[in-house]
């Protein structure tokens, strides 16, 4: 742990809350700096310190097990604690590292996307979003989770709203998420009010010992766990609450929904995840049930249904963003399944899917700055004229395929036996058929990509045009991300387990 | 070598090729990639001679944690130790055969895809099997596609159908560990489990198990010529492999392979393009091989060690000289070929050995190996297996033994006067026939065959016996007997009645008749059938189309009103199940 010696002692202490604290300070700072560079400059420290203090503390985990942060001093349950358990150090580091390669990517984006005088905006709304995203997983108070999922909702939508530049269906497509994100957040807090009612608390680990005390609760802590749900469900883009999904990653700017698509719904899952297992039990019956019947089911409705969908798309972004839907549902039957293998599995495919994902949208989001591409004939011939691009576009893809020595591969795989190892042998063959699917859907762009000449503009080919250096790190740090994990996967793996045995408990 | 480098006893061999097939594909200059495509299969054999020499028993090594399952990725026993000397072996002749064309594809893909079928049957462990089942698939289409461009639809229908069968595998053998407490070696799996059922089926389809074959026919004989050569080599032999490692002694495989060997008989006989005739006879050979399986006895298993040995030489080597036959003439079609004794000499005299041998004429390969299997089905009292066993022996003298070198080299002269064989073609038809002659050979020869052969015999089987010797001269006779009678009777159907009476020429006529009627109303029936599948699958598609395309019913942009509502409706069956809950 030599990197732990680097770090002063005062990080690892108050790190929980520096983690959300200097972005929304810097977030007000960034919105009154003057444009052009001074902006990113900010913003990119910002997350590079973000990331450093992530990985500390993530690594401080593991070495001392779960710390507890007390806001101010004051002690929980009255005042806010701050809390890094096994659960969410992964998520963390995800989504510091997810902020920092999408900080690097949009400098060269934003120019072409983001209107100058509204850059610096951008940049303070991404960094109130990543506030908010890092808040949400932190904090151990289950109020402050909405207030966060709040904060990083709003600027999300501010985020969305700004693709009108590119595209003016960007507007609709921010008013719609406005309302169904509103309506989830909505949901989820009546949810916690009525399990404060039921439990007098609104910290999470006394909310959890106040539960297990009345075996499960009264009627209002089923009907708080059933408003949970479902604004969850909402946020996280389980099918068929997804219909905010496509518009906001398609219309979205690029870096925007490269963000979006590998952190925003997985902090949701997580909260998902800290929902189901920690503070609810699914020794209850109503957990069990609605565990088995809406997470199941839905989950795997929208893997095959979505796919589905996914290949008969015409716009590349929209084609990523069902593919999302039904990935989301791999994840979901991980947590359905509700055995330690299977919630690892669902876990693992949560990170391996925000690394395999970003990176599409990274290099798709390439594609659109040198050639305007977002339709799937536009593919033509791409591997000659952005070979390095549509190499991470290749690797990515097929780790979302799930090919061996990819890291999609390892979490298709863990959920594969975590599933035979409960006896659900149908859902096996679920997972098989909607790989075949994602086969499909992406194999139909590299075929046109690798198999096809590129178009000729007034006869003459398209000559090579690769994306700028500033994108193609983040997209080749993932796509190569996705090989090592592929390949050792033991740091990922174990992380995954750790977090789904502090869940469940070991075997 | 190896103690001054231990990784390499961790290693599979076959990686090492599949490396150098990598290699070829980034390397411009055709020599240096001949001399990867030469070395890299005598490298890999060499190693695996060391590594097998290295222990008593088996080798074990490359074990490792791979997402929770311990994976053993190198397993040389006396077992796989032969199929991984025969795919050397193979990849070395394969290789020669190869020397003259200039293809970057080729090379590298030949090389991947010998690698892979050397590292499969070299792998310990079902998860590797998988990876490798499915590499040497998709690492072989190109040599499909390499054939030309009315090639491709039958390398697609061949990559999908492999694929699949890995899927199947990969299913199976998850459900299999499953069964046996998250054990992934790959040792026998049986049919206990319906995971060895699946296995069993992902094996059929790649070894060709009737009704599950037409890939063999469909796409060998489009690929290019030497893609032809090199794909009848690996492929099927490594699911044979797989076979005896899993299902040695499973009974059903006895009937499969029986049928199997009938079957092909009839197509053969009717069929004009040379190269399907060859499949047609590959798939019957390879019935001898999953009953000798199904029959599990050492001395049937030994006899199928033995038979895919030499099958892989004097098969490769038919191939080849057809091939030969067709780099010069550009065709492989049976009525306008002829003749071409006179023009090539050397190749004809290749094909002849090539015949004697897979017709097992004593002195010539199979004759020791599928008398072995024979023998072992009388053993066991599999009289009707046995039987069935011999007829197809006599049908393998029929198609492959006479009509494929008849119509090549022989028969009426097409007036087609071409340049013999290249030289490297020539050579790597004298090194196979070589093996050919020598690994039957009485004295000093068929011993080494045995040397290699996995299992304890008590009392070595003896071939070179009078009676069975006489036997097999017999049989290919009356072979020859009934082919020369048809050959006369079609060319004067005068005399056509004057032949009804002789038993053999009637199942003969009849199975052909009913082949060709049954070839006939298969056709049309398949024309009908087309339609209607054609149909019921674009409406199927259309269905799909209609739901989910952007302009379908279900991407209909919700507004969010609906979304709300649907929302809350979502919310009520939550509810609904909780307070029913308990």
């Amino acid at each position: 742990m030599s990197f732990l010696d680097l770090v002063p002692d005062w990080l690892l202490i108050h790190g929980p809350a520096f983690l959300m604290a200097l972005p929304l300070i810097m977030a007000a700072i960034t919105a009154i700096l003057p444009n052009k560079r001074v902006a990113w400059t900010s913003t990119f420290i910002v997350t590079a310190i973000l990331t450093l203090t992530a990985f500390s503390i993530a690594l401080y985990n593991v070495e001392v097990g779960t710390t507890l942060y007390k806001m101010g001093g004051w002690a929980p349950p009255h005042g806010i604690s701050l809390v890094i358990d096994a659960l969410n150090a992964p998520v963390i580091v995800l989504i510091a590292v997810m902020s920092l390669l999408t900080v690097v990517y949009a400098l060269p984006a934003t120019v072409a996307e983001i209107r100058p005088n509204k850059r610096a905006p951008f940049y303070a709304a991404f960094l109130l979003c990543t506030a908010g995203l890092l808040g949400m997983v932190v904090t151990g108070d289950a109020f402050n989770v909405f207030v966060f999922l709040e904060v990083s909702s709003i600027s999300t939508y501010v985020l969305v709203a700004m693709g009108a530049a590119r595209d003016r269906r960007a507007l609709s497509a921010a008013y719609n998420y406005l309302i169904l994100g509103s309506i989830g957040a909505t949901f989820f807090v009546i949810g916690v009010g009525f399990l404060y009612m039921e439990t007098g608390t609104l910290n999470m680990a006394d909310m959890a010992r106040i539960l297990a005390d009345l075996d499960g609760g009264s009627r209002v802590a089923k009907v708080a766990f059933g408003f949970i749900i479902i604004g969850l469900g909402l946020k996280l883009a389980m099918f068929p609450l997804h219909t905010w999904l496509p518009g906001a990653y398609a219309y979205a700017p690029t870096p925007v929904t490269t963000f979006l698509a590998s952190t925003a719904t997985k902090a949701a899952l997580y909260l998902l995840l800290r929902f189901t297992f920690f503070v609810f039990d699914p020794s209850y019956a109503y957990v069990a049930d609605i565990l088995m019947f809406i997470l199941v089911g839905l989950g795997v409705i929208g893997m095959v249904f979505a796919s589905l969908q996914a290949i008969f798309q015409t716009d590349v972004r929209r084609m990523l963003a069902f593919s999302s839907v039904a990935q989301v549902g791999y994840m979901l039957l991980g947590i359905g399944i509700a055995t330690t293998a299977s919630v690892a599995a669902g876990y693992l495919h949560l990170i391996n899917h925000a690394i395999i994902k970003g990176g599409l949208f990274l290099a798709l989001g390439a594609m659109w700055y040198r050639f305007g591409i977002t339709r799937m004939e536009d593919f033509r011939g791409l591997g000659q004229t952005m070979p390095l691009t549509m190499g991470a576009f290749t690797v990515s893809g097929l780790s979302l395929i799930g090919v061996p020595f990819t890291a999609g591969f390892i979490s298709k795989l863990n959920l594969t036996v975590a599933a035979a190892d409960a006896g659900w042998l149908w859902a096996v063959g679920v997972i098989m058929v909607s790989s075949i699917l994602a086969l499909i859907y992406i194999g139909r762009v590299l075929l046109l990509a690798y198999f096809q000449s590129p178009p000729k503009v007034n006869g003459v080919e398209v000559a090579r045009n690769e994306a700028p250096i500033a994108m193609l790190i983040p997209m080749w740090f993932l796509a190569l991300s996705s090989i090592f994990i592929g390949i050792k996967s033991d740091a990922v793996v174990g992380a995954a387990t750790r977090a789904a045995e502090f869940l469940l408990g070991a075997g | 070598m190896i103690e001054q480098l231990p990784i390499l006893a961790e290693i599979n061999p076959g990686l090492w090729v599949i490396l150098a097939g990598l290699m070829c594909t980034m390397l411009p200059v055709g020599h240096a990639r001949k001399a990867f495509v030469i070395a890299a299969p005598i490298f890999a054999g060499f190693l695996i001679f060391k590594l097998h020499g290295m222990d008593t028993g088996a080798h074990f090594g490359g074990r490792m944690i791979f997402g929770g399952i311990e994976l053993t990725t190198l397993r040389i026993d006396n077992l796989s130790v032969v199929w991984g000397y025969l795919f050397c072996l193979a990849g070395i002749i394969n290789g020669i055969y190869a020397l003259h064309e200039k293809c970057r594809m080729t090379d590298s893909s030949a090389l991947v895809y010998t690698g892979a079928a050397i590292a499969g049957v070299l792998s310990g462990d079902m998860i590797t099997l998988f990876i490798m089942w499915e590499l040497t698939a998709i690492s072989s289409v190109f040599l499909i596609w390499k054939g030309g461009d009315h090639a491709y639809a039958a390398g697609v229908r061949y990559l999908a159908i492999h694929v699949f069968s890995g899927v199947m595998l990969l299913a199976g053998a998850v459900m299999h560990a499953q069964a046996n407490g998250g054990d992934f070696m790959f040792n026998n799996i049986g049919l206990e489990s319906p995971g060895g059922w699946l296995m069993l089926l992902a094996m059929g389809i790649k070894v060709g198990f009737p009704g599950l074959h037409m890939w063999m026919q469909d796409a060998y004989p489009k690929a290019s010529i030497t893609g032809t050569v090199i794909l009848a080599s690996f492929t099927t032999k490594f699911a044979v492999y797989a076979l005896a490692r899993g299902f040695a002694g499973t009974e059903i495989l006895i009937w499969i392979g029986a049928i199997m060997t009938c079957f092909p008989v009839f197509f053969a006989v009717v069929e004009n393009d040379l190269r399907r005739v060859l499949a047609y006879s590959l798939n019957n050979q390879l019935g001898f091989m999953v009953c000798g399986i199904g029959i599990g006895t050492s001395l049937a298993l030994n006899g199928v060690v033995g038979q895919v040995f030499v099958h892989v030489i004097f098969k490769g080597l038919l191939f080849m000289s057809i091939g030969a036959v067709m780099y010069r003439t550009g065709t492989a079609k049976a009525s306008e070929l002829g003749g071409l004794f006179r023009s090539m000499p050397y190749t004809a005299i290749f094909c002849l050995i090539g015949a004697a041998s897979i017709a097992a004429v004593p002195l010539f390969a199979a004759f020791v190996t599928k008398a072995m299997i024979l023998a072992a089905a009388v053993y066991e009292h599999h009289t009707l297996a046995f039987l069935m066993m011999l007829f197809a022996s006599a049908g393998v003298m029929e198609h492959s033994g006479i009509k494929v070198p008849h119509f090549t080299f022989f028969a009426h002269d097409s007036g087609r006067r071409v340049k013999e064989a290249p030289w490297n073609m020539l050579a790597a038809m004298s090194i196979a026939a070589f093996f050919c002659i020598y690994l039957a050979w009485p004295v000093g020869g068929f011993q080494n065959l045995y040397a290699l052969m996995p299992f304890e015999m008590d009392k070595p089987y003896q071939p070179y016996t009078v009676d069975h010797v006489v036997f097999q001269m017999q049989l290919l006779f009356a072979a020859i007997f009934a082919f020369t009678l048809l050959k006369r009777f079609k060319l004067y159907p005068a005399e056509r009645r004057a032949e009804i009476l002789d038993a053999d020429w009637t199942y003969r006529k009849m199975g052909l008749n009913i082949a060709t009627w049954g070839s006939a109303m298969w056709t049309r029936l398949s024309s009908q059938t087309n339609r209607v599948k054609t149909r019921g699958l674009s409406a199927v598609g259309r269905k799909l189309y209609q739901t989910f395309s952007p302009a379908g019913a279900a991407s209909e942009a919700a507004p969010s009103g609906l979304a709300a509502v649907m929302t809350a409706g979502l919310l009520f069956i939550v509810l609904l199940l909780a307070y029913i809950a308990r």
